[in-house]
């Protein structure tokens, strides 16, 4: 019996080594056939070419800047652009999916219909097309001297969207983002600490009213010189000039991806709202709270439980999404990696890049959903999803 | 004399149904109110717009600039490019006979009675077939089209079919192997799909379309439509696969231990007692994955396919149809609408039904 209980675990070891080496030698096939071909192309393999500049131009930009920008500069510009634009995309879909998943569990048959409408209109057309409609929409807005106008400072054109912003240094933002996300971390550690006394409370308070204060300070300090405090947008010409532009690139996929997004996160809401035990809210009840309170106390908080694993799924769903963009000419990481391929013939060490942003972007999200998620679960309390 | 004391329990007639969904307070009745006419405000301005003040024929169309409504001359003058590409005028039969097959594969695959390994594949190998040979031709005295031809609906749907009939047994295969008992079998298959899952479709597309060239040798190459594919295939299969593996998952394991003590062997316990059970367990997922596959078919068209987005984009591309894009875009929607509600709606069927089974 013992001769053949070993005979059988040597039997699945050489198995599992087989496949390994098989894998392997796959593999190894791969890299050389690639390592051929590229040498018949004559192309030399390795990240020396970031530092060369890239001669092209493209069509968006959050930094400065020019076509002699080296490789590596214009990626991490892609990057930028495929954040900013995931970022925007991911926070406005969460707002119409919170308002939807609301309307879409309310009582009112003819309301949560509303919702339901809304749902089905736009899961149900191809993410791509949606971006292609707002982007033929956007494009086809008067020209900008007969823009659209909001009270002369904000201007909607087929050029794109213009806004007035302040006249201050990039890296002063930067600053006062990190103080405040630091202040928003810093809270819960301080509470930590201190055991919820008074004195948090007042220290809380004081840090809520000094925020404004520094951020103002820093904003004064890093003016950008002899320059008015307001950059309005004007009308010079046959375009604006001044203030900033969303050009409708980005503003056609921000559209397509909030609107898209928040049908499919009205939905996971919806199911977080309806996974809330009907037994937790009769307690509520029974204890007298008002339906307001019941809403706020109870059933939220506990919905919110529910949907943190699907909607990090979502976001990162959105995320990948953001790819699509090159459909419509928007300069993401991935348009941005793809003529960098066709410029320059490194595929193999670009195409590594532009899966390991999105490796690490991925799993950043998934990091702080999931600490989100353990940080706020109610021990003895297990959250259907 | 007692009997009248007691109140009757409320019934649960009509008018109180009407009360608690509309009428419960007065401010619900104040949102029903708003929400009756803004509905009746969309359904008249949609209506409005697409049937009554809209002009349909395509030599009406110098009257589209005085009309309100929708300008359907260009979907009847340009329909053909829409739904056939460039596949050959003479030849659209073909092309309209294939999608009818397949779409008839797709709703007799979504009937119960053909729910067994042996109907549903012979179901779709034969459906399949009949696809390809009808759009490739070279049997029965039908002309050569071949694939770089192929355009519109028909190059949509043969992408969708295709994806599916590889991809589904691939994932069973990856959810088999990612919960084998060898660590490292397991550990690779796990790899595999979490890698593949980490990535955005397009960049998986774009690898297949412009980068294998690279990495395999001439022979294994094949075509650019295949190879795309077989990219999408691998990816739709990943998803499957951990949706097949949540259904394994669900299966108590008294139900395999007791195929194992009745001596059955590891493929006897597989398709007798694991997969049937695991279908069973997340079918509406499965579902699910198809209906997203289908939208993201739309995908294909970025790395360089005549699909029916592409084909729809070149209906209003020339001439005097270049104004008319909001009603192109509306007609492709509306195809897509049809298909994806349908398979949508049809999973929300099987959740109802298999949540009743389930008690």
């Amino acid at each position: 019996m013992g001769s053949l209980l070993g005979s059988r675990k040597s039997r699945e070891i050489l198995f599992q080594a087989l496949v390994l080496s098989l894998v392997a030698a796959l593999l190894v096939a791969m890299v050389m056939n690639t390592r051929a071909s590229l040498e018949a192309q004559s192309l030399t393999t390795g990240f020396g070419f970031l530092e060369r500049s890239t001669g092209w131009d493209f069509s968006f930009s959050v930094l400065p800047y020019s076509i002699s920008d080296t490789y590596s500069k214009t990626i991490l510009i892609g990057i930028l652009n495929t954040l900013l634009l995931g970022f925007l995309g991911i926070f406005l879909a969460t707002l119409i999916g919170i308002a939807i998943g609301l309307i879409r569990t309310s009582k009112n048959v003819l309301f949560s219909f509303l919702g339901t409408v809304y749902v089905e209109t736009f899961r149900n057309v191809p993410l791509i097309l949606q971006a292609l409609f707002w982007y033929a929409i956007l494009t086809h807005l008067p020209r900008p001297r007969s823009a659209l106008s909001l009270g002369d400072a904000v201007f909607l054109s087929g050029r794109g969207l213009y806004f007035p912003v302040f006249n201050i240094a990039l890296w002063s933002v930067a600053v006062m983002l990190a103080i405040f996300i630091a202040w928003l971390f810093f809270l819960p550690w301080l509470r930590e600490q201190m055991n919820h006394s008074s004195a948090y409370h007042s220290i809380k308070k004081i840090g809520w009213l000094m925020l404004p204060v520094i951020m103002i300070l820093i904003g004064y300090y890093a003016r950008i010189p002899d320059t008015p405090l307001l950059d309005m947008p004007a009308l010079k010409g046959l375009n604006f000039k001044g203030g900033m532009r969303m050009p409708p690139e980005l503003s056609a996929l921000v559209i397509a991806i909030a609107l898209y997004g928040g049908a499919y996160i009205g939905e996971v809401v919806r199911a977080g709202l309806m996974s809330v035990p009907k037994g937790q809210i009769e307690a509520a009840f029974v204890n007298g709270l008002k339906p307001i309170h019941i809403f706020s106390r109870v059933r939220l908080p506990l919905a919110i439980r529910a949907v943190l694993p699907s909607l990090t799924n979502q976001y990162v769903q959105l995320m990948k999404a953001t790819t699509i963009g090159i459909v419509i000419g928007f300069s993401d990481l991935f348009m941005i990696i793809s003529t960098s391929i066709n410029q320059s013939g490194q595929t193999l060490e670009l195409l590594a890049i532009l899966m390991g942003s999105f490796l690490v972007i991925n799993l950043s999200i998934a990091f702080v959903m999931n600490s989100i998620n353990e940080k706020i679960a109610i021990k003895g309390y297990e959250v259907k999803s | 004399m007692t009997a009248s004391t007691y109140q009757l329990p409320p019934q649960s007639s009509f008018s109180r149904k009407v009360k608690d969904n509309f009428f419960a307070s007065p401010f619900d009745c104040l949102v029903t109110l708003a929400c009756a006419v803004f509905f009746v405000a969309i359904f008249y301005y949609i209506v409005d717009w697409a049937f009554i003040s809209s002009i349909w024929s395509s030599e009406d169309e110098p009257l589209c600039k005085e009309a309100s409504g929708a300008c359907w001359s260009v979907i009847d003058a340009r329909h053909r490019i829409i739904f056939f590409g460039l596949f050959p005028y003479e030849e659209h039969w073909r092309s309209t006979l294939a999608c009818v097959v397949m779409v008839a594969t797709i709703v007799a695959s979504c009937v119960p009675w053909f729910w067994s390994t042996l109907k549903l594949s012979g179901l779709w190998i034969i459906g399949f077939g009949i696809f390809y040979f009808l759009m490739a031709g070279g049997v029965f005295g039908l002309s050569v089209i071949t694939p770089e031809r192929w355009g519109g609906l028909a190059l949509t749907i043969f992408i969708f079919a295709a994806v599916s009939i590889i991809g589904m047994p691939l994932s069973i295969v990856l959810a088999l192997g990612r919960r084998s008992k060898l660590p490292v079998i397991a550990r690779l298959f796990g790899l595999f799909i979490d890698f593949f899952r980490s990535l955005p479709l397009l960049t998986i597309l774009f690898t297949a379309a412009v980068i294998t060239p690279f990495l395999l040798p001439g022979w294994l190459q094949g075509d650019k439509l295949y190879r795309v594919i077989a990219g999408f295939a691998i990816f739709f299969a990943c998803y499957q696969a951990e949706n097949i593996r949540a259904g394994l998952q669900a299966i108590p394991p008294g139900q395999d231990e007791a195929g194992l003590t009745l001596g059955l062997t590891y493929m006897q316990r597989v398709t007798r007692i694991q997969l049937p059970q695991a279908f069973r367990n997340s079918l509406p997922a499965i579902v699910n994955q198809f209906v997203i596959t289908f939208k993201e078919t739309s995908i294909v068209t970025i790395v360089g396919f005549f699909e029916i987005l592409a084909s729809g984009s070149a209906a209003f591309g020339t001439g005097k149809w270049t104004v008319y894009y909001i009603e192109v875009y509306v007609f492709i929607g509306a195809i897509y609408f049809i298909f994806v509600f349908s398979l949508s709606r049809y999973g929300a069927y099987l959740e109802r039904k298999l949540r009743v089974g389930h008690g």
